[in-house]
C-alpha cells in the first residue's frame, strides 16, 4: 500500500512537471516570447513616455537606465522568436501576419531600424526632456513602421 | 389606364427636371479664391494636416517616397473597389496642369476640372470645411512634390454606382459644412475641430454610416464598421469610450504610442506618422477637442 501510494505521488509529479516544463520549439511557447519581448519594450518606454507626456518630473538618470535598458532589447538578434509556423494564421495567440516571415531580410532592415533609433535615444534621453520627446517619436515610428507591415489589426 | 399614361407624361418631365437640378455639379464661384497668396511652407502642413500621401501613395511607401503620389492603393467598400488616382505633379497622368481653383473644386466641392462629381471616397465631405487659403497652400506645395509617370486605374464599381451623375443625389443628402461639435470652444478646441472634421477627416472611419454611406451625425466619430472585414472596427473615440488624457492623445499622435506603450496599428499608423509633422500645439489641438465631443456609448 505504501509503495503504491509512492507510486502515484511519483506519478502525479511527474505527470505535473511536465505540464511546466517548456517545448522550445512549440509555436504557442514562441509566441508567448514574442509577446514577453514586445512588453519588456513597452515595459522600458513607459518611465521615457511619463516623462514626455508631463506625467512624471524629467529625472535623467532614470530616462537613461529605461532608454538604455530599450537599447539592449532593441540590439538583440530577434529571429529566434521570428520561427516560421507561428503567425496569426497557424496559431491561436499571435497576431503577426504571414508577411513577417516571408522577408526576414527585410524584416531585419526594420529591427536595425529600431536598433538605430533606440540607440539615439538611449544616448539623448540624458540630456533634456525635449531631446527625450525627439527621440521617443523615432522610436515610435520605428515600432509603426513594422506593425504597419506585420501586425494583423486588432478589433475594438 | 389613359389617366396613368397622361399622369406619367406630366409628372416624368418634372422627375427630370429635378434630377438634373439636384446632381447638377456646383463648382466654386470664379472669384472665390480672389487676392489670396500662397505660402508654400504652409502648404506642407496642410498637405500632412489633410493626410493625401497615406492614400495617394504607393502601398507602403516610407520617408521621401512618401511624397511620390502616384496612386493605385485600393480601397474596398460595400459600393465597389476605388482605386486612388494620380495627384503626382506630372501634367499627363498626375495634376501638373491643375489650376489653384481646380484643386479647390475638388476638396471644397467634390468636382472635377471636367466638372464631374468625385466619390466621396476622396474625403472632400471633410475637406470642404477647410480655409480657401489652405488649399491655395496646399496647391503651391503639391507643384514642387515629384512627377510619377503611373496613368490612373479605373475605379471598379458597378451600376448604378458607376453614374457619377446620381452622386449628386448623394451630395443632395449629405453635403454638409456645418461643424458638427458648436457651442462654446477654447481657441484650442477650435483649431482641434478644424484639423479633426476637416483637413484630418476623422471621421471619413471613425464615424458610422448609413445604408448609401452618408455620416450618422448624431453617433460622431463613435467607432464604426471597416469596409470589407467581418470582425474589428474603426474605434470609438469619443470621451464614451476613449479615456485618455490629452496628454496621452498627444503623445499617440506624435510617436504612435498608446498609454500601455503598444503602438499604432493599420491605417491609423499611417495617421500618426502625418501627424507627427504637425506642431505639438497641433496635435494637442485635436486632443482638446476630442474631449468636447459628444460621448457616444460604446
Amino acid at each position: 500500500m505504501k509503495k503504491l501510494l509512492m507510486a502515484l505521488t511519483a506519478g502525479a509529479l511527474m505527470t505535473g512537471s511536465a505540464s511546466f516544463a517548456l517545448d522550445l520549439n512549440d509555436p504557442e511557447e514562441i509566441v508567448t516570447a514574442r509577446h514577453g519581448y514586445m512588453l519588456m519594450m513597452a515595459m522600458s518606454l513607459a518611465p521615457l513616455g511619463a516623462m514626455a507626456k508631463g506625467q512624471a518630473p524629467y529625472d535623467a538618470a532614470q530616462a537613461k537606465t529605461a532608454a538604455g535598458n530599450l537599447a539592449a532589447l532593441a540590439s538583440l538578434d530577434a529571429a529566434m522568436v521570428w520561427v516560421d509556423g507561428t503567425d496569426a494564421a497557424t496559431t491561436e495567440d499571435s497576431f503577426a501576419l504571414p508577411e513577417a516571415f516571408a522577408n526576414p531580410d527585410l524584416r531585419a532592415e526594420k529591427q536595425a531600424a529600431l536598433k538605430a533609433a533606440a540607440i539615439e535615444l538611449a544616448s539623448a534621453a540624458g540630456s533634456d526632456v525635449a531631446a527625450l520627446k525627439t527621440g521617443m517619436a523615432a522610436v515610435g515610428a520605428a515600432c509603426s513602421d513594422c506593425h504597419k507591415l506585420y501586425r494583423k489589426p486588432e478589433s475594438e | 389606364m389613359r389617366r396613368l399614361i397622361r399622369l406619367f407624361l406630366v409628372l416624368a418631365p418634372i422627375g427630370a427636371i429635378l434630377f438634373w437640378l439636384i446632381t447638377r455639379p456646383s463648382p466654386l464661384p470664379a472669384d472665390a479664391l480672389a487676392g489670396l497668396v500662397a505660402d508654400p511652407a504652409h502648404g506642407e502642413q496642410v498637405f500632412w494636416a489633410g493626410g493625401c500621401a497615406s492614400c495617394h501613395m504607393a502601398k507602403g511607401a516610407t520617408g521621401d517616397q512618401m511624397l511620390s503620389l502616384g496612386g493605385g492603393q485600393r480601397f474596398a467598400s460595400p459600393f465597389g473597389t476605388f482605386i486612388a488616382p494620380n495627384i503626382s505633379n506630372d501634367p499627363d497622368q498626375g495634376i501638373g496642369r491643375w489650376s489653384t481653383q481646380d484643386l479647390a473644386n475638388a476638396m471644397l466641392r467634390g468636382v472635377s476640372p471636367k466638372g464631374a462629381h468625385y466619390y466621396p471616397i476622396f474625403p472632400y465631405a471633410s475637406y470642404a470645411k477647410a480655409t480657401p487659403q489652405d488649399v491655395v497652400d496646399l496647391r503651391a506645395y503639391l507643384a514642387g512634390l515629384p512627377a510619377v509617370a503611373t496613368p490612373s486605374a479605373a475605379h471598379e464599381v458597378g451600376f448604378p454606382f458607376n453614374i457619377r451623375r446620381s452622386l449628386g443625389i448623394w451630395k443632395y443628402l449629405y453635403f454638409n459644412t456645418d461643424w458638427v461639435v458648436t457651442g462654446d470652444l477654447t481657441p484650442e478646441q477650435t483649431r482641434g475641430r478644424y484639423l479633426v472634421e476637416s483637413l484630418g477627416h476623422c471621421a471619413e472611419c471613425h464615424t458610422p454610416r448609413d445604408a448609401l454611406g452618408g455620416w450618422d451625425r448624431t453617433r460622431w466619430l463613435g467607432g464604426a464598421a471597416i469596409p470589407g472585414m467581418p470582425k474589428g472596427r474603426f474605434p470609438n473615440i469619443t470621451p464614451g469610450k476613449l479615456d485618455w488624457s490629452e496628454a496621452d492623445i498627444a503623445e499617440y499622435l506624435s510617436s504612435g504610442f498608446t498609454p500601455n506603450y503598444d503602438s499604432a496599428g493599420g491605417h491609423m499608423a499611417l495617421v500618426v506618422t502625418n501627424f507627427a509633422h504637425l506642431a505639438a500645439e497641433d496635435r494637442a489641438a485635436v486632443a482638446a477637442y476630442l474631449k468636447k465631443v459628444p460621448p457616444v456609448t460604446p
